[in-house]
């Protein structure tokens, strides 16, 4: 796996994707500034909407499509919802709250993140293997 | 302004981690998720660096909210968490979510402290 040279239609997709993404995650975090010492709002909503639609389009991808579009899984998943979703800003707001003395938040946009991420990802799998099921 | 800089960045980033992701695991034969931790702790580490510098507010949209925004992921980590578990990989699962975290989170801390360090 991975011998094969990288397809740059792939790659470009991926590109496009992830830039699309990216500005979406722009415009929430501009609506939903979080002041110093608060609960990063945007930025976890953001986390845990793009985990749940991670969940409905690997499911429909790998699943439920016979033969879904080449480029849809580069493009939503690894592109826009990969672009969308971050880890570098959650790790730094994690730390900026341990900075500013708010441990107790801290501690609980991190477990929080983690726990509504993997249970918004879980929870978009199973509603659309119900929905193909039917 | 600030969207243009966030899309070229991102429009770097987001393939890159495809890229790494792909190296990683042509040479790593694991189960275990280990191109997503090392772009997730790399992003955060430079993410730390930048924030604690601190740069303007260009290369902070195009390196910060765009480059490592896009080169880090969650959505990729959840799914992956959840992957692990429903194939018995229960143990994966939770080892890949808490190094993500930790080592995510100090990673930042590393980057923050180096920066200060040269400021």
């Amino acid at each position: 796996m991975g011998k094969e040279p990288v397809d740059v239609r792939v790659l470009a997709a991926i590109a496009a994707g992830g830039a699309a993404g990216a500005l979406a995650r722009l415009a929430a975090e501009s609506l939903l500034p979080a002041p110093r010492g608060a609960f990063p709002w945007a930025t976890f909503g953001v986390n845990v909407f793009g985990c749940a639609l991670i969940g409905v389009l690997m499911v429909l991808v790998t699943e439920v499509a016979a033969r879904a579009p080449r480029l849809a899984r580069p493009f939503l998943g690894v592109g826009v919802l990969g672009g969308f979703t971050t880890f570098s800003t959650y790790a730094v707001q994690a730390r900026d709250l341990l900075t500013a003395g708010a441990a107790t938040v801290a501690a609980a946009y991190l477990a929080g993140t983690l726990a509504a991420a993997v249970a918004a990802t879980w929870a978009g799998m199973r509603i659309t293997r119900a929905l193909a099921r039917r | 302004m600030t969207a243009l800089l966030v899309v070229l960045g991102a429009a770097v980033g987001a393939p890159l981690r495809y890229v790494v992701d792909r190296a990683v695991r042509a040479r790593h034969e694991s189960m275990f998720p280990w191109g997503t931790l090392l772009v997730n702790v790399a992003g955060s580490a430079l993410l730390g660096f930048l924030v604690a510098l601190p740069v303007g507010p260009g290369w902070s949209a195009l390196l910060g909210s765009g480059f490592c925004g896009a080169l880090t992921t969650y959505s990729t980590l959840g799914y992956e968490t959840v992957r692990l578990a429903e194939q018995g990989a229960g143990r994966h699962a939770v080892a890949s979510a808490a190094a993500n975290v930790a080592l995510g989170l100090a990673a930042a801390s590393a980057g923050m402290l180096t920066a200060g360090a040269l400021a």
